[in-house]
């Protein structure tokens, strides 16, 4: 669109600086064309942008009869509805702040962010919310009115401060009626250095922290963005992530504003596979979770279906996996595989994408963790072209983007238009500097002072490398990143995502920092190796019996082996490759506070104690006795006793990719 | 936050010295109560004390040798299944009873059939009346479906459903029949607590929303105290409490029951 591109530092041609003016012009010159849809009583309902503009101003004027002023925070909470991002955009229109909170949080948590925002109001989805901010209200006397858009089961609830989002727009129009030129006055008053939002941080270590984003940043991190994917008001996008997260913020909301595509709200949380077959999205995000998940389904579904479609999707698949990429990136592919490859968008491709709603994906983004590179090429594979994104709330959502045609697994891409990035040469950390910026932490100076600092860079607590062709790689936090003797960079996590990815291994701990070289743990999933021990008739008792099994260990070190032949294909990690492990006798398990509840490894646990271990993989001894103490489910404990082997792996000098 | 008081009106049914027998055994003995609107009654008794034949009785399945039902201030006389749910008595069932083959809404969609006026011939024609007339039940159906959040599950075979969901798909299609006095037949059974809750919550929820009266068989007695207005208890066929949960919980007679005596 012309009216988005050309300007480099992504400011706005047409001089729109907020969200609420992209609305208004929106109002004007798609007044006709969908803004938002959702599915009500079974039946897609569609808001044009003429009559959203109308809503979001109604609503505006009711606020403002409440009292609702320039600078005041709004917080809202609940799953994504049309009436939710309204409320948002109505806060923004009176140049009030939304403060979004993720809709599962338990009361306490959305307590601290109201008691830290200050907000004054509050609105929510329905029952569950109203029920969870009346049980702390006594805590917070700063909140003034609660609103709620769905009323089922508050019809008996008296509070005063307690409002119907409905009614709340009823008295709007009656107030923007006696006021005439109040809401559009609003709008124009609105700057670009005000804030858009503030979104709380889920915050792994402490409290959350209420990052801080201008109008200025989200518009121009959008309008940059648009340019970079080439969004346009054709596009469909479903809005399913929680509200809270500035990922949906930006990517449906704000990116629906300033292109004027059509944004959908899904049913319910449990109906969202659905929704997408039925929306059909252009654009889609989602968490590598979602597409293990999307395979996962692809996969079982296929083991029930006949013998000819199972012989036929395998074989199309295998041949998608050789040729379907290069294809999809416009490379070279031999005429025959062309023309097969055809064959099997007509025979499997189509239909299969067809169920999983991908049809019409044009542009797809995964983001967050670590995507294993079998999932991300089975969706490059079909022609989806799925794509790595890497950024946090603090920038504005992105620093890197893959581009089309220059797609790397473990790569997140080079950096964005407009993104400066800098890998700091001690610590390793990536700094950047770009439009998206954010203003800083919300009444946190001091974590702001750490996080930014005064030449305008920002730490992002990653630590990532460069890759030959200018692609970033993210490997680990910046604080667990450690050197080996020979003063190369080591990055357990990046091993260990790598060993994670085979099904044969559940969890892997990686070592090296301050040793000469890199050795590891290794748990094996029982599930994934009780069945191939199952198919290759080797019986066992326990688990520790079968982790004990020279031929669990070759399986082990087969996928070691490989580990270490794709370290060794890149310069920087080459010195990570993996010389020496062990398969742990049991699992590492969050109730023995080895992991955490979500599942991440405890190092400073573990090192603790497995220290006779870790020595045992350094001192070069064959094999090593333990003792351990194991909680059972009831809360006894006992101990285990057993002969731990450990083993080598063989490891590879640099190699050159070919090509 | 509680609700307020909740405004309990006239008698919706009265049960009058109701005894049914099958051959020599007694299932019911002399057994009187009355159910008032918008109350939600509970049945309770250990097991064989005749509460499943009690729900019978009332929509019209058993037919009592002696007593009288009088519902909405009529005596009935000798009535059958489907009379019942014309004069707006719905029930679900202890074993669920849905067509496991069809949908979810198809299921809940058999709830409006004694709603539905077309006949053969408009139907077969389909357009114009019938056309109508389904989209209008349907749009009922949804707003059940809405209610009892099942929307993921709408075109799901219920053969295919969880225990817990097929439940609750079988109180939608009650609840399709606008019932004026819903009959429950241990509603929460072999489900877990979350379920139990959940299915707490739509029943207080009909209640309150719908005004409908409510008649449940439950074991949990966790949840019987926690829901109903008033207890009525069996044993044996006979029944030996009929009050408040509260007067119930302390009454030796129930305990006695429950917990059983020397002899």
């Amino acid at each position: 669109m012309s009216e988005t591109s050309g300007q480099p530092d992504g400011r706005d041609p047409l001089g729109r600086d907020t969200i609420p003016k992209f609305f208004a012009y929106n109002a004007q010159h798609r007044r006709d064309r969908p803004a938002m849809r959702e599915k009500a009583l079974g039946i897609w309902q569609a808001w044009s942008w003429g009559e959203v503009d109308a809503r979001v101003r109604d609503l505006a004027g009711g606020l403002a009869a409440l009292g609702l002023k320039r600078g005041d925070k709004v917080t809202i909470i609940g799953d994504n509805r049309p009436e939710l991002y309204w409320a948002m955009a109505a806060s923004q229109s009176l140049g009030a702040i939304p403060v979004p909170v993720y809709q599962d949080s338990v009361a306490d948590e959305i307590q601290y962010v109201i008691e830290h925002a200050e907000a004054r109001f509050a609105v929510v989805e329905n029952q569950e919310q109203v029920d969870k901010l009346l049980s702390i209200l006594d805590r917070l006397p700063m909140l003034e009115i609660i609103a709620y858009s769905d009323p089922r089961g508050l019809r008996h609830y008296g509070q005063p401060f307690l409002r119907n989002l409905a009614d709340v727009t009823k008295q709007g129009a009656a107030y923007n009626a006696a006021h005439p030129g109040f809401i559009d006055a609003e709008i124009a008053r609105g700057s670009g250095n005000d804030l858009a939002i503030i979104c709380y941080t889920s915050g792994t270590t402490g409290r959350p922290k209420g990052v801080m984003l201008s109008h200025d940043n989200v518009v121009r991190s959008a309008n940059l963005a648009v340019a970079f994917d080439k969004l346009n008001e054709n596009d469909q996008v479903l809005a399913y992530l929680p509200m809270a997260w500035v990922g949906d913020n930006f990517l449906s909301y704000v990116e629906s504003a300033v292109t004027g595509f059509c944004m959908n709200c899904p049913e319910s949380a449990d109906t969202v596979l659905q929704d997408l077959r039925e929306v059909g999205p252009t654009y889609f995000f989602a968490p590598p979770r979602i597409w293990e998940n999307l395979l996962t389904t692809v996969m079982i579904r296929m083991e029930d279906a006949s013998a000819i479609k199972r012989r036929m999707f395998h074989f199309f698949i295998g041949l998608a996996r050789r040729a379907g990429r290069n294809i999809l990136e416009g490379k070279p592919v031999a005429l025959t595989d062309r023309l097969l490859y055809a064959l099997g968008e007509i025979l499997v491709y189509g239909p299969l994408k067809n169920v999983l709603g991908l049809s019409r994906l044009r542009l797809a983004y995964t983001a967050g963790e670590a995507i294993g590179p079998d999932i991300f090429d089975f969706f490059r594979a079909l022609g989806i072209n799925l794509k790595q994104l890497y950024g946090q709330t603090e920038c504005t959502v992105y620093l890197c983007m893959h581009t089309d045609t220059d797609v790397i697994p473990d790569t997140v891409g080079p950096p964005a238009p407009g993104v400066e990035l800098r890998i700091d040469e001690k610590t390793g950390e990536v700094l950047f500097r770009s439009p998206g910026v954010f203003v800083g932490y919300y009444k946190n100076d001091a974590a702001t002072a750490e996080t930014k600092t005064a030449d305008g860079w920002v730490h992002t607590g990653d630590a990532g490398v460069f890759t030959d062709n200018g692609h970033l790689r993210i490997i680990d936090r910046a604080k667990d990143v450690g050197r080996l003797t020979d003063g190369a960079l080591f990055a357990p996590k990046y091993v260990e995502n790598k060993l994670k990815f085979f099904p044969h291994i559940k969890e892997a701990v990686a070592f090296g920092d301050g040793r000469d070289h890199v050795a590891a743990f290794i748990n094996i999933d029982l599930a994934a190796v009780g069945s191939w021990a199952e198919r290759n008739g080797l019986s066992y008792t326990s688990y520790a019996d079968l982790a004990g099994r020279p031929e669990v260990y070759a399986l082990i070190r087969g996928c070691i082996e490989q580990v270490n032949r794709d370290l060794s294909s890149d310069s920087s990690m080459t010195a990570s490759q993996i010389k020496r492990f062990l398969v742990l006798h049991k699992e590492l398990d969050a109730d023995d506070g080895e992991l955490t509840r979500t599942r991440k490894v405890r190092r400073s646990t573990i090192a603790e104690r497995y220290g006779a271990l870790i020595e045992a993989l350094y001192s070069g001894q064959p094999s090593i006795a333990v003792e351990a103490k194991i909680t059972f489910e009831d809360g006894r404990t006992g101990t285990f006793k057993a002969n731990l082997k450990v083993d080598e792996a063989t490891t590879y000098s640099t190699m050159r990719k070919a090509g | 936050m509680s609700a307020p008081e909740k405004n309990i009106g006239d008698i919706l049914l009265k049960v009058e010295n109701i005894s049914l027998s099958f051959g020599g055994v007694k299932a019911l003995t002399d057994i009187s109560f009355e159910i008032r609107e918008r109350e939600i009654l509970a049945i309770i008794g250990p097991n064989g004390a005749g509460k499943s034949s009690m729900l019978n009785c009332i929509n019209g399945f058993y037919h009592p040798q002696q007593g009288t039902i009088t519902y909405r201030g009529e005596k009935r006389k000798q009535m059958r299944p489907h009379e019942a749910a014309k004069q707006g008595i719905a029930r679900t069932f202890q074993n669920i009873a849905l067509f496991k083959g069809m949908s979810t809404l198809d299921n809940i969609m058999t709830g409006r059939l004694l709603k539905m006026k077309s006949g053969l011939f408009t139907s077969a024609i389909y357009k114009g009346p019938a056309e109508r007339e389904q989209i209008e039940h349907r749009e009922f159906c949804e707003r059940i479906i809405d209610f009892l959040e099942i929307e993921a599950i709408r075109k799901v075979p219920v053969g295919r459903l969880p225990y817990g969901l097929q439940k609750r798909v079988e109180l939608a299609r009650a609840l399709a029949a606008e019932p004026t006095l819903l009959l429950l037949d241990e509603p929460m059974a072999g489900m877990n607590l979350e379920e139990k809750q959940d299915m707490c919550r739509f029943i207080l929820d009909v209640n309150d929303e719908f005004g409908t009266t409510i008649c449940l068989i439950e074991h949990d007695m966790g949840v019987v105290m926690d829901i109903s207005d008033r207890v009525v208890v069996l044993d044996y066929g006979r029944k030996i409490g009929d009050g408040i949960p509260d007067e119930v919980k302390s009454s030796q007679a129930v305990i006695d029951a429950y917990l059983g005596v020397q002899h």
